[in-house]
């Protein structure tokens, strides 16, 4: 739902990011309030990673130029961990392995350090195990998951299940979800978006980034940003994406040079 | 003698410290006086003395090794003292400890009173540590273990030390067992009597002789029949020592079904980060599977010394013995460190198992050298080797040089090496869960480590654990 009341989570202006001396982002402009879903589609090469990493700090991804801020906190002066912290997620496009370190320890560590970011308790592992639990059921996800090595041979499907459990335990204000849905089989895809609308609440937001409309039949978005050369070229509501999958990208590109 | 030395040694001491000690110390350099010197002082039997001057007299004939992946100054083997009567320097109050070495204690959750100890300030009032080493001592001998110094072993039973000693590291085997063996001052003698499962881990912490065994240890560990024990050699506090050489020699013999674990955590000084000073770690430590059915395991930490030269290893003679090797090699800054091992296979269907982990960060430089032999008897014979290397930054490097020598086609041998880098993404990833990235690199090389952190006991484990995370703070930024 459209909340222009509602307060803003997100505010970017102008933003210019730059990988290996390439400009890729070339002037973003993006308000994202509580309450709210949106989307960002675009062909591949067009920027949408480059936006979600950028802000959540990658440290080869430089801005340029442009501001943002979330919730009132310029993010460019907050170290990655900081941002995530104040509860910026990002649901990662290839999340990265870490062989002989268990999942639980894992997850218990990054859920203790934010919440006690936040001033919270943290859980120690019997209490933790007892939560984590509850949150995987939401994800249809086997306990197995625990005892195993962060992401060290999962499936791609299990990958990005693991990414919304991590979701699902933090709890963020904003989560950015980079290309959740690839890489999916049907079944994964409606347990993925189920368990990501579960999570939606109005007093936090989702920017999905994505290729496909497939995924906004399950998660409905309130707005569809097309992103193409570094800029966002078009903005409209959910019935966007389904033209765009109608017409293709094509058809945008000569509006836009229009 | 030299005069300096003997006023120095002959200076009362100056925080109240009345001493007793004669000019007890060994001109510099090393001849045959020396040794002569040495066996006297310490009262030896002609056996013993006939050992070291034949040792010391294969020394001679002998180079020291070139083939080590490490890079040092020329030893100058004359201007060592041989042998020094111990020096008690303690000083008077925690005041006077160095504040690194206090953080760092601090870091490593290293008890009150321990600290203390380790930092060698004068506890007695505090901590006795004689009290601690009786109880422990009475409680071994009521199952028949015998673990002292091995001076006291040469002196308590002569017939024990003198049937092994030597026999898994002969005089002669390299040039620095042969120095240990020409002028080793003291170390740690253990016997463990047939069929006797050893109660509790021994710890070189609790050995009665309290006195500093200088540097060139000897270690004898003998598993009668059907006994097993677990030994466990250093701690993860820093050790500082104004020596800079060591070579130390370790022998292990384990006979029909005996079993022998022995580990070691090594945080010896390892220079600054310009690479100034630091502890040259010349050890040679090898068991020997002698009986049948019988089982040595090493586990090692590797953290400190600038350099580290070191292979323990097993010699697997009797059938069905099992040789195992559990190694986390960690090298920052400057160190520099050759380690592995070497199996050798003589008996049948003897196994062993070969995890090694290297880690590098700073500049420093990292080797594996394993072998791994198997004789033309050793029929259904079986080894699986496991090396992994990571780095930490771009200026370092890491190195696996395995050798494989199969002399029985029976034989199945494995060996399995990879080498990853900790990646701005795996931090990044981290990061991205709130995970900050000194906790993420400890995190990673704890996961790395994983396998050979769980051969080690408990508590050696944690504080293992938390010596990686010190050790590589900083490096990381």
């Amino acid at each position: 739902m459209t909340r222009p009341d509602s307060r803003i989570l997100l505010e970017v202006k102008g933003l210019h990011t730059n990988v290996a001396g390439v400009e890729i982002l070339k002037g973003i402009d993006l308000t994202v309030r509580a309450g709210e879903v949106h989307a960002i589609m675009g062909p591949n090469g067009s920027g949408k990673s480059t936006f979600a990493k950028a802000l959540a700090g990658h440290p080869g991804y430089k801005v340029t130029a442009g501001t943002a801020t979330f919730e009132g906190r310029n993010i460019f002066e907050m170290a990655p961990e900081d941002r995530a912290r104040a509860g910026l997620f990002l649901g990662f496009q290839y999340p990265v392995e870490i062989p002989g370190v268990s999942n639980t320890a894992f997850l218990r560590l990054a859920y203790n350090t934010v919440q006690g970011a936040r001033g919270k308790d943290e859980l120690d592992p019997l209490e933790f195990d007892d939560y984590v639990r509850e949150k995987m059921k939401l994800l249809d996800m086997d306990v197995g998951f625990l005892d195993r090595s962060v992401n060290d041979g999962f499936s791609g499907g299990e990958k990005k299940r693991n990414e919304i459990l991590q979701m699902a335990l933090l709890e963020p204000r904003l989560a950015i979800l980079d290309e959740t849905d690839s890489g999916l089989d049907i079944d994964a895809l409606r347990v993925v978006s189920g368990g990501v609308n579960r999570l939606l609440t109005p007093d936090n937001a989702v920017v999905l980034v994505t290729h496909y409309q497939r995924l906004l039949n399950y998660i409905v978005p309130d707005y569809v940003h097309v992103m193409e050369g570094g800029r966002i070229v078009k903005t409209g509501g959910k019935e966007l994406a389904v033209e765009l999958e109608a017409r293709g990208y094509d058809w945008i590109k000569g509006k836009a040079a229009a | 003698m030299s005069s300096v030395l003997e006023h120095l040694v002959n200076q009362p001491y100056q925080h109240g410290f009345v001493t007793d000690i004669e000019s007890d110390t060994a001109p510099k350099g090393l001849n045959e006086d020396t040794i002569r010197f040495i066996s006297v002082k310490k009262s030896e039997p002609e056996w013993l003395l006939e050992f070291r001057l034949k040792a010391y007299r294969h020394w001679l004939t002998m180079q020291e090794p070139k083939w080590p992946n490490v890079r040092y100054p020329k030893i100058d083997f004359q201007d060592i003292i041989y042998y020094s009567a111990p020096k008690p320097k303690k000083l008077a109050s925690m005041d006077e400890v160095d504040p690194e070495l206090l953080r760092t204690f601090e870091k490593l959750g290293v008890p009150m009173n321990e600290r203390a100890k380790l930092a060698g300030v004068a506890v007695d009032v505090i901590f006795d540590s004689v009290s601690v080493a009786t109880t422990y001592k009475q409680k071994l001998a009521e199952v028949g273990i015998i673990f002292c110094s091995i001076s006291e072993a040469v002196r308590e039973h002569p017939e024990l030390v003198r049937k092994y000693l030597g026999t898994v590291v002969p005089t002669g085997d390299n040039y620095y067992a042969a120095l240990n063996s020409a002028v080793f001052t003291d170390g740690s003698f253990c016997h463990i009597p047939k069929g006797v499962k050893c109660p509790m881990e021994l710890s070189t912490y609790f050995r009665i002789n309290t006195e500093s065994s200088g540097q060139f240890e000897r270690t004898l560990i003998v598993a009668e029949e059907g006994a097993s024990v677990s030994y466990l050699e250093g701690c993860t506090a820093p050790k500082f020592d104004s020596n800079q050489l060591h070579a130390a020699v370790v022998e292990l013999v384990a006979l029909d079904d005996a079993e022998i674990k022995y580990s070691t955590v090594q945080n010896w000084y390892a220079g600054d980060e310009n690479g100034v000073g630091g502890i040259y770690n010349f050890v040679t430590k090898r068991g020997l599977c002698k009986g049948v059915n019988s089982k040595i395991s090493w586990t090692q930490v590797e953290t400190g010394s600038a350099i580290t030269w070191k292979y323990p290893s097993c010699v697997l003679l009797g059938e069905n013995s099992i040789g195992e090797f559990y190694s986390v090699a960690l090298t920052n800054h400057h160190q520099q460190a050759d380690t592995g091992t070497k199996m050798v296979h003589i008996g049948s269907n003897t196994r062993s198992r070969i995890i090694s982990k290297g880690i590098s960060a700073g500049q420093s430089n990292n080797s594996y050298r394993g072998l791994v032999k198997i004789g033309a008897r050793a029929e259904g014979a079986r080894n699986f080797s496991q090396c992994d290397s990571m780095l930490i930054g771009a200026k370092c490097g890491a190195n696996t040089f395995p050798y494989i020598q199969v002399h029985n086609n029976s034989a199945k041998v494995e060996h399995e090496a990879t080498t990853s880098k900790i990646g701005e993404d795996q931090l990044f990833y981290l990061a991205q869960r709130g995970i900050g990235a000194e906790e993420a690199v400890s995190m990673i090389i704890n996961g790395f480590c994983r396998d050979v952190f769980q051969q080690l006991p408990m508590e050696f484990a944690v504080e293992a654990t938390k010596l990686l995370g010190l050790k590589l703070e900083g490096s990381v930024g």
